[in-house]
């Protein structure tokens, strides 16, 4: 089955990242396919490759990055909310891209469900 | 990213239900104009879209809100865009989308609130009523 | 449809706004500070009883643990399922909405 995650919060202040992860490495397992993990509200937060989790803290950053390059999940990031929190190309952590809410809509439209994770 | 990944998926012909959840209060969080910013994205793609206002959600829609005093701007006037949406899809008889503006009742009633309160025209649904219509949807978002 | 709760019910409404909404027979998956609902001895356990009539209830256990909820703690008739459950629950049973 194809899915679609929609990330609505940061990885520090809330668990919906974690969640989120979680359910698409679980997915996967499956044998499902994860199309695509759309990032909106602070959920811009989780592609700032500046930020630096404490040694022994999970760094969801390079999670998401990683399994996205394992499994070819496109990480989109939306522009619009990104922008206002000031996460850039020059500061988008690897595996990420920046493009536009259209991309959510899409995924909604081509996958079999789309699972929100939020607060 | 490869370069395979960065292409549409297939999306053409393609009609689904789309529910727009509204359940909070504007201004005190982001939620309401980023949930708002989704839907009118939404519009371009021509799919079933239904957008409610439930809980703490129904106050997104009330007239007279003056943000002039907090300095944030105020976006209670996009909101009859969507009425817009919702009255040119409701003239094309071509059109494969169809939008209701929806207001659950139980909240709007718990809050004191009547449909004069609303910028916008709504329809005025019991909450089980909503509960079913959700049972039809394919895709369910909000924030 | 598979609705899911993630806020503890002595925090929001979430819970109450599932109720009011949800047709009998919806089930509702509880994760994160959702799961504090499917603990024994709280206020909550007797009308948590009453939903479990109408709806499925499941809850997602590594959020238990994390929150040192017991097996032994958790509500009878609540359904222990891992992310892998979860991501079944949701081929199962179509849409998911997320009361967030």
């Amino acid at each position: 089955m194809k899915f679609g995650i929609l990330v609505n919060e940061g990885p520090f202040t809330h668990q919906a990242s974690d969640s989120a992860y979680q359910f698409t490495k679980a997915a996967i397992a499956k044998g499902h396919q994860v199309m695509r993990v759309f990032f909106y509200y602070d959920g811009v937060n989780n592609a700032n490759r500046l930020s630096e989790p404490q040694a022994d803290d999970r760094n969801l950053v390079k999670l998401w990055g990683e399994l996205a390059k394992e499994h070819k999940i496109d990480l989109v990031v939306c522009i619009a909310a990104a922008l206002r929190r000031g996460i850039k190309e020059e500061i988008l952590a690897e595996g990420f891209r920046i493009s536009g809410l259209g991309q959510l809509i899409e995924v909604g439209i081509a996958a079999d469900r789309t699972v929100m994770f939020g607060d | 990213m490869s370069e395979d990944m960065e292409g549409s998926f297939e999306t053409e012909g393609v009609h689904k239900q789309f529910m727009f959840l509204n359940r909070k209060a504007p201004y005190g969080t982001i939620y309401a104009l980023e949930v708002l910013e989704m839907i009118l994205i939404s519009a371009a793609f021509e799919q079933n879209t239904n957008v409610v206002f439930m809980d703490d959600g129904v106050y997104q829609i009330r007239k007279g809100m003056d943000t002039k005093p907090v300095n944030m701007k105020n976006f209670s006037p996009t909101y009859r865009i969507l009425e817009a949406e919702k009255e040119d899809a409701d003239e094309d008889p071509d059109a494969e989308m169809k939008w209701r503006l929806i207001v659950e009742k139980e909240s709007m009633e718990a809050r004191g609130l009547t449909p004069e309160d609303f910028i916008i025209e709504v329809e005025v649904l019991p909450a089980k009523q909503v509960g079913e219509l959700m049972a039809e949807m394919d895709v369910i978002l909000g924030g | 449809m598979l609705n899911t709760i993630n806020k503890s019910p002595f925090e929001r409404a979430s819970l109450d706004s599932f109720l009011r909404t949800a047709p009998k027979g919806t089930p509702v998956l509880f994760l994160e500070d959702g799961v504090y609902a499917v603990t024994k001895n709280t206020s909550l356990a007797a009308a948590m009883a009453a939903i479990a009539k109408d709806h499925a209830i499941y809850a997602l256990g590594p959020d238990l643990k994390a929150r040192a909820i017991g097996d032994d703690r958790v509500l009878e008739g609540v359904t222990v399922v891992d992310y892998g459950g979860f991501v079944d629950l949701v081929v199962e049973h179509g849409t998911v909405q997320s009361w967030l």
